[in-house]
C-alpha cells in the first residue's frame, strides 16, 4: 500500500498536543476532515475501528473530570486501544518531581499516551519535555483544553459549514478559562471574528493582541453574534470577589429564556458543561433546537479519535 | 512517490479497458445468479469509480436498476501504521445499503500485496455478515503476500517489485490508461 495512493499524508505532525497556539492551521483543518471520518464509528453495528490495537492510553487526571476523562476513555476505545484511569488526590501544591516521577512510571509501564489533566498550567509541557510518551493536554490551568476547542471548532463547522467570517461570541469568565483560550486560538486561526462579553473583573488583558473584540453589554453583543459559546461561571470565583452574586450575574450575562427569544433562527448556542442552569444559561435555552450542547458532548468523542489516530505516526517522525 | 519515476509501457489504453470492464462485468452476472442481490464496494480512491462502472455495466447487461455502491476507506483497517511516517488521511467510507445477506464485489484498481484487500474484508465484516465476498480487480501484478486471490481479473501483468502500476481513470485523472512506471533508484515501487 502506497501512503500517496490510499490518501494523502500531509505534513508532519507534532508528536504532543499541548495546545491550539502551537498547532499550524492545516493541522487543525487535518483534524477536523479526520473527525469527520471517526464520527462514523456511531452509526455502526460495531462500534470500534481496530488502529490502535495493542496500545495503551494512561488518563492521568489531577483534577476532577468524568466528562473530559469518559470522553478520552470512550475515544481510545473505540480505536480499540487499552485505557487505564489514574485519578490522582488534589493536592495543592504537587511538586514537579513527583509529577515527572509518575509519568516515568506510566512510561516504564507501557503507556503510549499520557493525557494530562492539571490545576497548575504547563503541566503537560513539562511533561512531554522529561518522557517520550506522546502527551495531551486534557486541561492545565487556566492555559488550554485544545481538545475541547477543537471540538467546539468541529461542531460550528458541522453547523454552519464554515468557520472563516464568522461571528463568535464567546460570554462569562474568560480569564480563568481555558477553553476560551483554546477557542480564541482555534478560532483565530481558522478566521473566524472572535468577542467575548463578561463582567471586567473576569476580562483578561491583552484580548487586543489576539484580534479579538470586547462588548460591555450582552444585548449588544447577542446582536453581533452568529455563534454564542457560553462558559460556565465558577461558584468560588464569588468568595474571591469577581462576582457580586449569582443573581446580579445571571440578569446581567446569563443567557436566559428572555434573551433567546430575541436571537435569530440560525444562532448556534453552545455550552463546554456542566452548567449551572439559572445562572449562566437557562433550562429553555439548553434545550433550544439552536443549542448544540448534547452536539458538542458527541462530537467531543470523533475529535479526540481524530487527535489519538493522527499522533500515532512513527517514532521519531513527528516534527 | 515524490521519487524518480520512468514510464516503462502502456498495458491498457481506453479501449482495452472498457472491453476488460465489460468482461468482467459479464464473469460477475454469471457467478452470480441472483443479481438482485449483488452491491459493489470500491476501496478508495480508485476503486470507486470502477466498482460505479461495473455496476452500470451490470445493470446495463441484464437491463435492471444499478445495484448500490459504496465507497471504503481501509485506512483504520492498516496493518502498516507504526511504519507510514506521516499518517494517510482518513476519509468517509460512504456504504448506505445493508451488507447483511448480499453479495458483494469488492473492487480495487490494482491487486499487489493483498494487505489492502485483507484491511478491506475486516472493515466489511465490521459492517455486517455479507453472504458472500468476491473480488474484482483491474490488474494484478502479483506479489502477494497473505493467502488472497481475485475472482475478476482485468489482467494480469507481470511485474518487477521495483516497478509501478498506475491505473489512470476518467473521473480522476482525465484519462483511462494503465502505465507500467519504473523507479530510477531500482527500490521497491508499490508497496
Amino acid at each position: 500500500m502506497r501512503a500517496g495512493d490510499r490518501g494523502e499524508a500531509r505534513g508532519t505532525w507534532p508528536r504532543h498536543l499541548l495546545g491550539l497556539a502551537d498547532l499550524e492551521p492545516g493541522a487543525i483543518e487535518q483534524i477536523l476532515e479526520t473527525a469527520d471520518a471517526m464520527r462514523q464509528v456511531f452509526d455502526r453495528p460495531v462500534k470500534k475501528f481496530p488502529t490502535l490495537r495493542g496500545r495503551v492510553v494512561v488518563n492521568l487526571f489531577y483534577e476532577p473530570s468524568t466528562r473530559t476523562r469518559t470522553s478520552f476513555e470512550l475515544a481510545a476505545k473505540a480505536l480499540s486501544a487499552d485505557v487505564v484511569n489514574v485519578a490522582v488526590a488534589q493536592s495543592s501544591v504537587v511538586k514537579g518531581e513527583s509529577l515527572v516521577d509518575t509519568a516515568r512510571t506510566y512510561q516504564a509501564l507501557g503507556a503510549d499516551y499520557l493525557v494530562v489533566r492539571h490545576a497548575s498550567a504547563g503541566v503537560p509541557h513539562l511533561l512531554a519535555r522529561t518522557v517520550q510518551v506522546r502527551v495531551l493536554n486534557a486541561g492545565d490551568g487556566a492555559h488550554e483544553h485544545p481538545t475541547q476547542g477543537l471540538l467546539d471548532l468541529y461542531t460550528i463547522r458541522r453547523r454552519k459549514g464554515r468557520i472563516a467570517g464568522l461571528n463568535v461570541l464567546i460570554v462569562g469568565d474568560v480569564l480563568h478559562s481555558r477553553v476560551a483560550r483554546s477557542d480564541i486560538w482555534g478560532l483565530r486561526k481558522l478566521g473566524a471574528n472572535v468577542a467575548v462579553a463578561g463582567p471586567s473583573t473576569l476580562m483578561p488583558v491583552g484580548l487586543e493582541t489576539l484580534g479579538v473584540r470586547r462588548f460591555d453589554r450582552l444585548d449588544e453583543a447577542l446582536e453581533w453574534a452568529e455563534v454564542v459559546n457560553v462558559l460556565r461561571i465558577q461558584r468560588e470565583r464569588m468568595q474571591r470577589g469577581y462576582l457580586p452574586s449569582l443573581r446580579e450575574y445571571r440578569l446581567r450575562w446569563g443567557l436566559t429564556a428572555q434573551r433567546l427569544r430575541r436571537l435569530p433562527e440560525d444562532v448556534l448556542i453552545m455550552h463546554p458543561g456542566p452548567a449551572n442552569v439559572g445562572v449562566e444559561i437557562d433550562e429553555e435555552v439548553l434545550v433550544d433546537r439552536r443549542s448544540v450542547v448534547a452536539e458538542q458532548v458527541t462530537n467531543g468523542v470523533a475529535v479526540r479519535m481524530a487527535v489519538l489516530y493522527l499522533m500515532a505516526g512513527r517514532e521519531g517522525e513527528a516534527g | 512517490m515524490g521519487q524518480a519515476m520512468r514510464a516503462k509501457a502502456e498495458i491498457m489504453d481506453a479501449q482495452e479497458m472498457r472491453r476488460a470492464l465489460s468482461r468482467m462485468a459479464h464473469e460477475i452476472l454469471e457467478q452470480n445468479p441472483d443479481p438482485s442481490s449483488l452491491a459493489f464496494i470500491g476501496v478508495h480512491r480508485r476503486g470507486v469509480p470502477l466498482a460505479d462502472r461495473l455496476a452500470q455495466q451490470v445493470a446495463a447487461i441484464e437491463g435492471r436498476p444499478t445495484p448500490p455502491v459504496g465507497a471504503l476507506d481501509i485506512t483504520l483497517y492498516r496493518d502498516d501504521l507504526t511504519t507510514v511516517g506521516p499518517l494517510p488521511v482518513v476519509r468517509r467510507t460512504e456504504i448506505d445499503f445493508d451488507v447483511n445477506g448480499r453479495s458483494i464485489v469488492l473492487v480495487d484498481d490494482v491487486l499487489y500485496t493483498g494487505r489492502t484487500v485483507r484491511a478491506a474484508l475486516d472493515a466489511i465484516i465490521d459492517l455486517g455478515r455479507p453472504a458472500r465476498i468476491q473480488l474484482a480487480v483491474l490488474v494484478d501484478r502479483g506479489h502477494r503476500e497473505l493467502p488472497i486471490r481475485a475472482d475478476f481479473v482485468g489482467k494480469v501483468v507481470p511485474t518487477a517489485r521495483r516497478e509501478h502500476v498506475e491505473v489512470r481513470l476518467a473521473e480522476v485523472d482525465g484519462e483511462d490508461r494503465v502505465v507500467i512506471l519504473e523507479r530510477l533508484d531500482g527500490e521497491d515501487g508499490q508497496a
